[in-house]
């Protein structure tokens, strides 16, 4: 109730647009967001949406704060992708899935894990990864790199 | 002797004279092993680290049938060449090959509170020290998005709380719009004495009640 009627208050004062899940606080070198086909200089501040991929190049690395309080960042030359990620302020409830297709990954998880641990899953090219309420980190390094 | 000799070399001689076939250019690979190479999955490394409190949580990394779990800090699972193990890393090989995206890491959401002297939106002298540091690690946060929520304890009427709790927190957001936080950042509620932290009895005088949560991602 507290939450819901906070979230309300939130979006109103704060025009937050009901498909942003995160906001990127942290941005050096070359980064990117791409939705739908579109591809945007990504810049501290800007928020993040659910289907976002974040790509950062060779000098590049950005961290971004989720609703749901998890945290993450991306080193120089990563592709993560936003693929799924809902979180219910109220009750906690939520599922977030990223898939890292190369480079470095840093993941502080949030509430929904908390509520429940399978909430929150991480893929690479090989790998599945199940969180329960930690920090850790992913590199993936592709062949002949 | 030299007829065969002879004949060998112009069976060679018709072979080479044959052309190469147009579908299949001859290419001379860089590396004889560039085909395997090609075939390889990514190398990956998943390490599991100690969080700020020094409690160590769990990854469960699951490739094909095989099951790593990691719940040490620093436990590592790691693919390479297609072979898994799980291995130990040091922090200092951690920090080697993370350092820059750890860097990038924004700062931990958190929430602070302060306290208020009896019926008014004045903070107690201890509050207005703690206020100090919380405006300065405030400051430390690049966009950083506050709610600021009042409270009162369970003395005086309902409604006058309300009005006393949105007080404190106004109150309040005045002191971070003072340090330089766009104002736009912040959002107020005052939730009167709907929210006790110390649960208590109507009229009951509760300094840890009086309060304001700072919430901040």
């Amino acid at each position: 109730m507290r939450w819901t009627l906070l979230a309300c208050l939130f979006c109103f004062a704060a025009g937050v647009w009901a498909g942003d899940v995160g906001q990127i606080k942290a941005a050096a070198g070359a980064v990117f967001l791409e939705r739908q086909g579109e591809r945007l200089p990504a810049t501290v501040g800007m928020p993040v949406q659910e289907s976002d991929t974040l790509v950062t190049g060779a000098d590049g690395s950005a961290g971004v704060t989720f609703s749901d309080n998890s945290v993450l960042s991306v080193g120089p030359g990563s592709v993560l992708a936003i693929e799924r990620y809902a979180f219910d302020s109220t009750t906690h409830n939520g599922h977030f899935d990223a898939s890292l297709k190369k480079g470095t990954l840093a993941v502080v998880s949030g509430k929904m894990v908390k509520q429940s641990p399978d909430a929150m899953r991480v893929r690479t090219p090989s790998s599945i990864m199940g969180v329960r309420g930690t920090e850790f980190v992913v590199k993936v390094t592709e062949p002949g790199s | 002797m030299l007829v065969l000799v002879l004949g060998a070399l112009v069976i060679l001689g018709a072979i080479y004279a044959q052309p190469a076939p147009l579908e299949e250019p001859v290419v001379v690979l860089p590396s004889p092993d560039r085909h395997i190479v090609v075939q390889r999955p990514p190398d990956e490394t998943v390490v599991v680290l100690p969080s700020a409190d020094g409690h160590t949580g769990t990854v469960i990394v699951q490739r094909g049938g095989e099951r790593h779990v990691l719940n040490k800090p620093f436990a590592a699972s790691r693919l390479t060449g297609g072979k898994a193990e799980i291995t130990q890393l040091s922090d200092a090989e951690v920090r080697q090959s993370f350092g820059v995206t750890l860097q990038a890491l924004p700062a931990m959401p958190t929430t602070f509170l302060l306290y208020f002297i009896t019926a008014t939106d004045e903070l107690t002298d201890e509050s207005k020290g703690e206020l100090k540091k919380i405006l300065a690690a405030l400051k430390q946060r690049a966009v950083p998005d506050i709610m600021v929520v009042g409270h009162t304890d369970t003395v005086g009427e309902p409604e006058r709380n309300d009005l006393l709790s949105a007080r404190r927190a106004e109150r309040v957001k005045g002191f971070l719009i003072e340090i330089g936080i766009p104002a736009g950042q912040i959002q107020t509620a005052g939730r009167g004495e709907r929210e006790l932290l110390v649960p208590t009895a109507d009229n009951v005088d509760e300094p840890r009640n009086r309060r304001v949560e700072i919430s901040v991602r």
